[in-house]
């Protein structure tokens, strides 16, 4: 093309070769520059300056270099097309940045999507976890396998206990979990519990459920016992082969309910850190949010006997 | 007449498949257990051609239970959910019952069993499936091993050092040592990186036990336990160690 001005073959060699390489460093710095700084939509303009300083810059390093490289009179010619080369070299570059940025654009988007069906993912892993928790799988198959075994040769037995598995279940169903009862309704719900899991083990499971007077109308977060008492059934029929009890009791004290449960172990091969299990971590953090306190739950073993007293300030 | 056991910590889980069973005459059920202590002693005495087992039972799990058996009969699972377990079977092509199960689904499982000629492919697929739950979560805090006519429950942190012993692994704890058929490999992929060490190829370090560690002949050092044992370590070990201890 500026061939075509009446300049010799060669020039235009080297003025096009300084030119473009040139040109193409100065793409390449702003293409980086919007890997890097992504602009916002809005700021079109401000793109637009990026451009045309650019350019500028462009010009005017081109021009240095060319003048170092060619006669002096070419000068002239250069001046002559200057704001040619300036309109070129803007649009140019112009042109570059809108692909980048589009490209840039696009591709944060689509980082965006995936962080965010990530996060969705996540969250509905975390539901499906909690209601797991709640169903508790491994207990509801195994009551129903003896329920299986009992129609055949207690059939009086199997619906009794058809009952107190679907009692069971609609407490769990009903309770929100910001909801308070009495200690009355919570032991209720949880001697539902026990009984099914003693048909299950039969004579190696027995219960005792002491509830001082006074307590029992005293009130307590819904189903706060329910993973302590599991936990205590866990540990007590998984970690020994004899005849276990549970104990539960209540009393008050200053005003504030507190409750006890103990369950045996054997400290031989119950690794310490087993004292607090999935189930008391995760009461001990529900005391946390109600209370804003720590010390509300302490778990102690000792004699074969692990204990856990939860203390529930009344509101 | 085929000999079979039920191993399962529940009565009525037990009695469920006494009554299914009760329809095939040629198998006759000679033990009921509802541990796996009793499990291991009853599968000694009696040399059952089959066994149902549960696998959370008290103490030790149903595949802990088949790790002390020397050589084990053929086993059909019984679980009511377990999807780690589940999993394993499903890969090894190892026969189980979900709880609670049909008497259809019963005599399927052990037509199939009745039906094999020979029981080598089942108990291959029995030692390959145990191989691969070793990582189930109560077998990464524990090993149960058997000494004498005892079983003992091991916590892993208890262990002072590892060490080969041709096809087993000695376990060395402040109470003695135990042997287990097992690999070494085994072991280093189940205990935390974080408190054991593969100092050699044949041994494997509990670090907090290392009181010092001397230069030994020209490239190998030794670390010294606070019993005064004294384990070898060879060169790519002390790094390994090195990194553990932080230094």
């Amino acid at each position: 093309m500026l061939h075509s001005f009446g300049l010799s073959w060669k020039w235009a060699a080297i003025d096009s070769a300084v030119n473009n390489t040139l040109l193409m460093l100065a793409s390449i710095l702003l293409i980086n520059t919007f890997k890097y700084y992504l602009p916002r939509k809005e700021r079109y303009g401000f793109i637009m300056a990026m451009c045309g300083t650019v350019a500028v810059i462009w010009l005017f390093l081109s021009r240095t270099l060319l003048l170092i490289l060619l006669p002096d009179n070419y000068d002239q010619f250069y001046s002559g097309s200057i704001y040619i080369r300036l309109a070129i070299g803007f649009l140019i570059l112009g042109c570059m940045s809108l692909l980048s940025v589009l490209w840039y654009t696009l591709k944060e988007q689509q980082q965006n999507e995936q962080r965010k069906s990530e996060a969705e993912k996540l969250a509905k892993e975390a539901e499906l976890y909690k209601l797991r928790q709640q169903l508790q799988p491994h207990f509801l198959f195994n009551s129903l396998n003896s329920i299986n075994a009992l129609i055949g040769t207690r059939p009086e037995e199997a619906r009794q206990m058809i009952h107190q598995l679907s009692d069971f279940l609609r407490g769990i169903l009903k309770k929100e979990e910001n909801q308070w009862v009495t200690l009355s309704e919570e032991l209720q719900h949880l001697q539902l519990y026990l009984d099914i899991e003693k048909v299950r083990f039969g004579h190696r499971l027995t219960t005792s459920i002491d509830a001082g007077e006074n307590s029992g109308q005293m009130r307590i977060p819904a189903m706060l016992l329910q993973p302590v008492v599991e936990n205590a059934i866990k540990f007590g029929l998984y970690d020994t082969t004899d005849v276990i009890n549970i104990s539960i009791a209540a009393t008050s004290e200053n005003g504030q309910l507190i409750i006890t449960v103990q369950n045996p172990f054997d400290p031989e091969t119950s690794l310490p850190q087993k004292g607090t299990g999935f189930g008391i971590s995760s009461v001990k953090r529900r005391l946390y949010l109600l209370f804003a306190r720590t010390d509300l739950l302490e778990t102690d073993a000792k004699d074969h006997l692990f204990t856990t007293r939860i203390k529930v300030p009344q509101q | 007449m085929k000999k079979a056991i039920i191993i399962d910590d529940e009565p009525l889980a037990r009695s469920i498949v006494r009554e299914y069973l009760a329809f095939y005459p040629q198998v006759e059920l000679v033990d009921e257990c509802s541990d796996g202590f009793q499990g291991v002693k009853s599968i000694q005495q009696h040399k059952p051609d089959i066994i149902f087992l549960d696998i959370q039972m008290p103490k030790i799990n149903g595949f802990e239970m088949l790790e002390l058996i020397d050589d084990p009969p053929a086993v059909i699972f019984t679980t009511a959910f377990d999807e780690y377990a589940i999993r394993a079977f499903e890969t090894h092509a190892v026969d189980y019952l979900l709880k609670p199960f049909s008497r259809e689904r019963f005599s399927k499982a052990l037509d199939k069993w009745l039906e094999q000629h020979s029981t080598t492919e089942q108990k291959a697929a029995t030692v390959s499936l145990l191989e691969s739950v070793a990582h189930s979560p109560s077998q990464t805090e524990r090993v149960v091993v058997k000494t004498g006519g005892r079983i003992k429950i091991i916590p892993l942190p208890e262990i002072q050092y590892l060490e080969a012993a041709d096809d087993y692994v000695r376990i060395v704890t402040a109470e003695g040592s135990y042997l287990k058929k097992k690999t070494m490999n085994y072991f280093e992929g189940i205990l935390d990186p974080k408190l054991f060490a593969r100092t050699h190829r044949s041994y494997i370090v509990n670090v907090q036990q290392i009181t010092r560690i001397d230069a030994y002949e020209k490239e190998n050092q030794v670390a010294i336990l606070t019993t005064g044992v004294k384990i070898p370590v060879s060169k790519s070990g002390y790094m390994k160690l090195k990194s553990v201890l932080g230094i």
